[in-house]
């Protein structure tokens, strides 16, 4: 992966104007910062940010390091650039303190608004916890929305009305704050950080392998693929590769996770407009899956299957038939749902050009996964970077036309055929032999030699207590989960536990750009959109 | 009525408690409000679904609108930004009324011991059953369900619950 280059904060702004403008870099993958507060050796200034962009053909990424001299001065805002920049850089301010000269809405995103200091800061401890009261009304968000669009509450009659944060519809967890006029909405304002559960806090209190059931619950429908994405990265870092029969069961759960989350996005997503047979003929196949996984690992829905350098065990006898037969059903439901949808008058009005995302919208807001491919962006890190042998694999990028609700969710509904494909392909293929690496710093000794040697004992002592040790580096890792471009910025200081940890969640994107499609369309037409988009608020919140 | 023929009311009219026939009345037809917010309402959803079947108890009338339900399941972690929601939608629910903390979020915190999470519900609002598990299994949260059945058919129905309790927003 690429290189961080170090950048003076006065050139930020510049710098990244010519890389987006001359030099094609029209993705910004994500800004986080690094609290050096804690390390070793002492650095020039406390605060670094980060800046991950990414080519517009998705081959390059650009990471740079900016010194942040003042944290209340701050940097130059690049808001102005990318629009998924607005919320990074409010990000950043919430959790570090870190000004953004010109940034025209800078309050906080994920914690709430009485909260009293930044949290990802080294010196506040993980445990302070503060109470909230009330909750914000958002008008200091909706007011400069409405005098943009020269739009008065009273002498247009609009009405606000609160669409979630506890409401089926909104996930649960999502608020939006939309002004009506009649039945459209004139403007929104998205609030978020209601599931916000501390994640990058928590990993620096963790040791690695102690990070994995927290990835599970990032994206909790596909659950196994954050373990995969994380162990993967973190494995990147260490320079070790799995043997082939792990890099197939990783393949094989992967894909299984992204039919699982797809089902459940189009299941929810179809209840959400009253289709509720769909609900049932996809529900129940994704059940059946479960059973396979939780056969399989134990668990249904937060599996910790995976470790640094491979995962618990290997595959069951007669895990062939199961999967095969599941796939089956899965293939069964997929169809007799397609059957009821696609010559389905109500399904075709209103999904059809509702909610349109235009392709350069959808990168300008850092779109990745399906959603950006239903705008018809050829990005699939499974093609254009291909790791675990997908490009051996035969299958299909599959993309929209449009970007509108319906290319949203018929680009998931192909998806889960491609997956079904390369699990297919990887049954027959999968070769027999090692599921993990074999170096003895990284993974368990096995029972019998923990019980019955004293070298064992050691071995397993050290690693629990230690964990994993990770060389000095800080890493920018990226997977193709079911929702985008699920990446994991890692700082390591050589020792079991990260320094730091920055999830770039797919998400946290889709949402930002939320408020600005649901625009001009109707409220029933935003709950589809929501839909469409798979909020999954664990990652989005983290 | 004729005197002569109250044998013939025997068949016709049961006497009991009139606590007994509410209770059973309440028992069969509760309605769940899921304040669902992380991984456990996807375990919910699968309760709700048709393998599980929580209609098979009679409570799969899952209404969105706390006015009308007296079952809060909650389901998920509960932030401190989440805390107030939380607490209007508990205060908004008509008596009487229950409450099912889902997994191990919703009831202790969970292994979310941080800046962000809500050491269990029970700091804001009173519960009657916990269930374990991150997430539980669907019969784990059937179970939660059948757990109420029992203890209403326990009380006295005119009786408001909880009314000493005191939640770490109630005074603010």
């Amino acid at each position: 992966m690429s290189k961080i280059i170090e950048l003076k904060s006065e050139n930020l702004f510049d710098t990244i104007k010519d890389n987006k403008e001359k030099f094609g870099f029209t993705f910004l993958l994500d800004i986080t910062c690094i609290d050096n507060l804690n390390k070793t050796h002492p650095k020039a200034t406390r605060f670094e940010l980060i800046y991950i962009l990414r080519h517009r053909e998705f081959k390059e990424t650009l990471i740079y390091r900016v010194e942040v001299n003042d944290e209340n001065v701050g940097v130059d805002s690049i808001s102005s650039l990318y629009d998924s920049a607005d919320w990074a850089e409010r990000e950043v301010y919430d959790q570090y303190g870190i000004n953004f000269k010109g940034h025209k809405m800078l309050k906080r995103l994920l914690n709430h608004n009485e909260f009293v200091g930044h949290p990802l800061r080294k010196d506040y401890t993980i445990t302070q916890g503060q109470l909230c009261t009330t909750s914000q009304d958002l008008m200091d968000e909706m007011k400069p929305l409405l005098d943009e669009r020269n739009l008065d509450m009273n002498k247009d009659e609009l009405m606000v009305v609160n669409l979630g944060p506890s409401h089926p519809a909104s996930h649960g967890t999502i608020r939006t704050l939309c002004a009506l006029d009649g039945e459209k909405i004139v403007a929104a304002a998205c609030e978020i950080g209601y599931l916000h559960r501390g994640f990058e806090k928590s990993c620096e209190n963790h040791n690695y392998n102690q990070i994995i059931p927290y990835t599970d619950r990032l994206n909790y429908c596909s659950a196994l693929m954050n373990n995969i994405a994380f162990a993967k990265t973190v494995e990147d870092m260490m320079d070790i590769t799995l043997p082939d029969r792990g890099i197939f069961i990783r393949v094989i759960l992967s894909e299984l996770s992204r039919i699982i989350d797809h089902l459940v996005c189009l299941s929810a997503g179809l209840l959400d407009m009253g289709a509720q047979t769909n609900y049932w003929y996809l529900f129940n196949p994704r059940g059946d899956a479960y059973e396979f996984l939780s056969k399989l690992t134990g668990a249904r829905l937060t599996n910790s299957f995976m470790r640094i350098g491979g995962m618990t065990h290997d595959l069951y006898e007669g895990w062939q038939n199961d999967l095969q037969d599941i796939l089956k059903k899965i293939d069964a439901g997929v169809t007799d749902s397609l059957k009821m949808l696609l010559n389905n008058r109500i399904y075709n009005e209103r999904l059809t050009n509702i909610s349109v995302v235009s392709a350069n919208e959808a990168m300008s807001y850092g779109f990745t996964g399906p959603n950006l491919r239903a705008s018809g962006v050829a990005y699939d890190l499974r093609f254009t970077q291909p790791y675990y042998y997908y490009d051996t694999f035969d299958f299909n990028m599959v993309l929209g036309s449009v970007g509108d609700t319906y290319d949203r969710m018929m680009v998931r509904f192909d998806e889960i055929n491609e997956s079904m494909k390369i699990i297919k392909q990887a049954i027959k293929r999968i070769p027999s032999g090692e599921i993990n690496i074999s170096d003895k710093s990284i993974i368990m000794p096995s029972k019998e030699c923990v019980y019955g040697s004293i070298e064992g004992m050691m071995n397993q002592f050290k690693l629990v207590i230690d964990g994993v040790k990770v060389k000095k580096r800080e890493y920018y890792g990226a997977y193709e989960a079911a929702n985008g471009e699920l990446g994991f910025f890692i700082v390591s200081d050589g020792t079991g536990t990260p320094y730091k940890v920055k999830v770039r969640s797919p998400s946290f994107y889709h949402i930002s750009a939320y408020p600005k499609i649901i625009e001009g369309s109707q409220v029933a037409d935003a709950i589809l959109t929501l839909g469409s988009l798979n909020i999954i608020a664990g990652e989005m919140d983290r | 009525m004729d005197v002569s023929n109250t044998h013939l009311l025997d068949e016709a009219v049961v006497t009991t408690k009139i606590d007994a026939v509410v209770d059973w009345g309440r028992k069969a037809s509760l309605w769940p409000f899921v304040f669902g917010t992380a991984c456990c309402a996807i375990e919910f959803m699968a309760t709700a679904a048709s393998r599980y079947d929580i209609s098979r108890f009679g409570a799969e009338v899952l209404r969105f609108s706390p006015r009308h339900a007296d079952l809060l399941i909650v389901a998920g972690t509960v932030s401190y930004k989440q805390a107030p929601i939380l607490k209007q939608i508990y205060d908004q629910m008509p008596e009487p009324k229950w409450v099912i903390a889902v997994g191990a979020c919703a009831s202790t915190g969970g292994f979310y011991d941080n800046y962000t999470t809500l050491q269990g519900i029970d700091e804001i609002v009173p519960v009657d059953v916990y269930v374990a598990g991150c997430p539980p299994r669907p019969e784990a949260i059937l179970d939660a369900v059948m757990d109420i059945q029992r203890e209403l058919t326990r009380e006295a129905c005119f009786e408001v619950r909880n009314t000493d309790f005191k939640g770490k927003l109630d005074n603010v």
